[in-house]
């Protein structure tokens, strides 16, 4: 079970109280301009890395807000978590004083 | 070395000492006319059917590790052909009449034993979606019956009908002609095969990159043993299919989840079928060794680390506990997982990509292990010819931009 640190709560807390909600920084077409390929991408591609991965939790049984996390997907290791609306840190790099052991 | 009864008695009498390694391993040549990135059980498939039907041996499997050391050794063996749609119909039931004579074909035991597959309804609305599949597959010619808890603990005795539990079960949908295959016998079986008809097994060989020439199309593959130059590549990789898309420079509809499963200690015969609750997420049946094997449902997060979280496997456990009390004293041998590759609609991509020349076969996610013949036989057709088999074509990966998915997620949303 991994430990994630809500940096809303500021305090690491067990993964069952928290939801995946998928990869991060998903940026949804303009509905009158996109293309079939620019829908598609959105929709269904998603990049899927083995390493590096930014990814969206919801801390469903905390404060209920919607956070970023930074994880490397071969070792689940969590490198930094952070605010909506924050840029993604560099991989590898601590980020936003929210990172996590 | 041919298996038969004469055979096996003569090694009987003079201490086995007579038998020959199952498969040649040689090292990779420099080039090949098709190079199959993969020896999992779809890969190992793919490789004899091209040998075997479309007459194209000079094939490699690249193995990154060692054979069904992927999802093929550590999946859950559960074979059915049920699904909901009718392209998923024609897949499934192509690979399962293919499994009812594997091993005479492959003159192997892969120890295909169809001992019925039970898929439990827990509350009305799952038994009207399973009933709906069930008419579905009988219109198809695909075999299958709906039972009631009473006939369901007359198929296996040690379920747990009691109305009062906290997920009753209102009744099921059985395919009698669903069961379970020995997964390390169905890649060797295939590995054997396909050696003897030429085409060469390399393991500890992971592609490393993908060479393409100036217009784009494949020539080759790099590897950790060496370039290999070739005009046709397939990828069969599994959890790794985003890995290996970016090498040649493509993005998969594709993410990868954990999915694990767990072996008890060996027990006297209990289990004569398979059963399976996908709303709880609980799967069991019992190995010929007698260990119970147990499914859990995929981790909530993507990863490539085979390891999913104890609290996965535990809650798949109280499932089990509290539809099959016996288990409740037994011991776990192993948890292990595997990594699954996920498409949106949970049915697979086999076909043409971006790159001329290379095509895919993926995305089987939670279920592929049943659809091992099949996928290898399609997807030989797809190698050979460089146009998709009539059965494969639905699941074509432009089906996401069309829009015309084969949307299994919708329709039973079931694991395995
Ligand atoms: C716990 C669990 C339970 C399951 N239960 C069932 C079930 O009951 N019924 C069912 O039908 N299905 C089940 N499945 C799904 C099934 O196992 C898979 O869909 C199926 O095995 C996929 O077959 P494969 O041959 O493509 O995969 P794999 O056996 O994973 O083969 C892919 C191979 O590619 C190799 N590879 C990866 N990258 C590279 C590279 N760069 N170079 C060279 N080689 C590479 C890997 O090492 C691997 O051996 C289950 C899966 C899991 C994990
Ligand atoms: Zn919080």
């Amino acid at each position: 079970m991994l430990l994630i640190r809500c940096p809303y709560c500021e305090m690491d807390r067990p993964e069952v109280e928290f939801r995946y909600a998928g990869e991060a920084h998903l940026k949804r077409p303009d509905p009158g301009a996109a293309t079939d390929a620019e829908w598609t991408d959105f929709l269904y591609f998603r990049a899927n890395p083995k390493g590096a991965h930014a990814e969206r939790w919801r801390h469903a049984a905390g404060c209920g807000r919607f956070l970023n996390c930074l994880r490397d997907t071969a070792s689940d290791r969590i490198l930094a978590t952070y605010r909506i609306g924050e840029p993604r840190p560099t991989a590898g790099q601590r980020g936003g004083g929210h990172a996590n052991g | 070395m041919k298996f038969s009864f004469v055979s096996l008695a003569r090694e009987g009498l003079t201490g086995h000492l007579g038998w020959t390694p199952q498969w040649r391993s040689p090292d990779p040549k420099p080039a090949y006319d098709v190079v199959i990135v993969g020896g999992g059980g779809h890969g190992l498939a793919t490789a004899y059917y091209l040998a075997e039907e479309y007459g194209v041996a000079n094939v490699a499997v690249l193995e990154k590790g060692w054979l069904g050391g992927g999802n093929t050794g550590r999946n859950t063996t559960i074979v059915r052909s049920n699904y909901l749609w009718e392209a998923s119909e024609a897949i499934y039931a192509h690979s399962h009449r293919l499994w009812t004579t594997l091993a005479e074909a492959l003159n192997y035991n892969v120890m295909f034993s169809p001992r019925g597959v039970l898929q439990l309804a827990h509350n009305r609305h799952e038994a009207a979606a399973l009933k709906r599949q069930v008419h579905a597959n009988r219109l198809a010619g695909v075999e299958g019956e709906w039972v009631n808890p009473a006939q369901a603990k007359a198929v296996c005795p040690i379920l747990n009908t009691d109305p009062g539990i906290r997920y009753p079960v209102v009744g099921g949908a059985l395919q009698r002609t669903g069961g379970t295959a020995r997964h390390d016998a169905v890649a060797w079986g295939f590995a054997r095969a396909a050696s003897g008809r030429g085409v060469d097994i390399v393991q500890n060989c992971e592609v490393t990159g993908v060479r393409r020439d100036a217009s784009g199309a494949v020539i080759g593959v790099e590897t950790t043993r060496g370039a290999i130059a070739t005009k046709t590549v397939g990828v069969v990789v599994a959890g790794h299919s985003s890995v290996v898309a970016a090498m040649a420079g493509f993005r998969l509809p594709i993410e990868s989840f954990p999915l694990q499963a767990l072996v008890s200690e060996p027990l006297k015969p209990v289990m004569p079928c398979v059963a399976m609750s996908n709303a709880i997420h609980a799967y069991m049946s019992q190995s010929d060794k007698g260990e119970l094997v147990i499914g859990a449902g995929t981790d909530a997060y993507t990863s490539y680390s085979q390891t999913g979280g104890l609290h996965i496997a535990s809650a798949t456990l109280e499932a089990i506990c509290e539809l099959f009390p016996i288990a409740s004293r037994l011991k776990m041998m192993r948890n292990w997982a595997g990594i699954v590759d996920t498409t949106p609609d949970r049915s697979p991509i086999i076909g043409k990509t971006p790159v001329p020349g290379l095509f895919v076969n993926c995305g089987w996610g939670t279920g592929g292990f049943k659809a091992t013949p099949g996928s290898g036989h399609l997807f030989a057709h797809q190698l050979a010819t460089g146009e998709p088999h009539p059965i494969a074509a639905p699941f074509a990966l432009d089906r996401f931009r069309s829009g015309a998915l084969v949307n299994e997620a919708t329709a039973a949303a079931v694991a395995h």
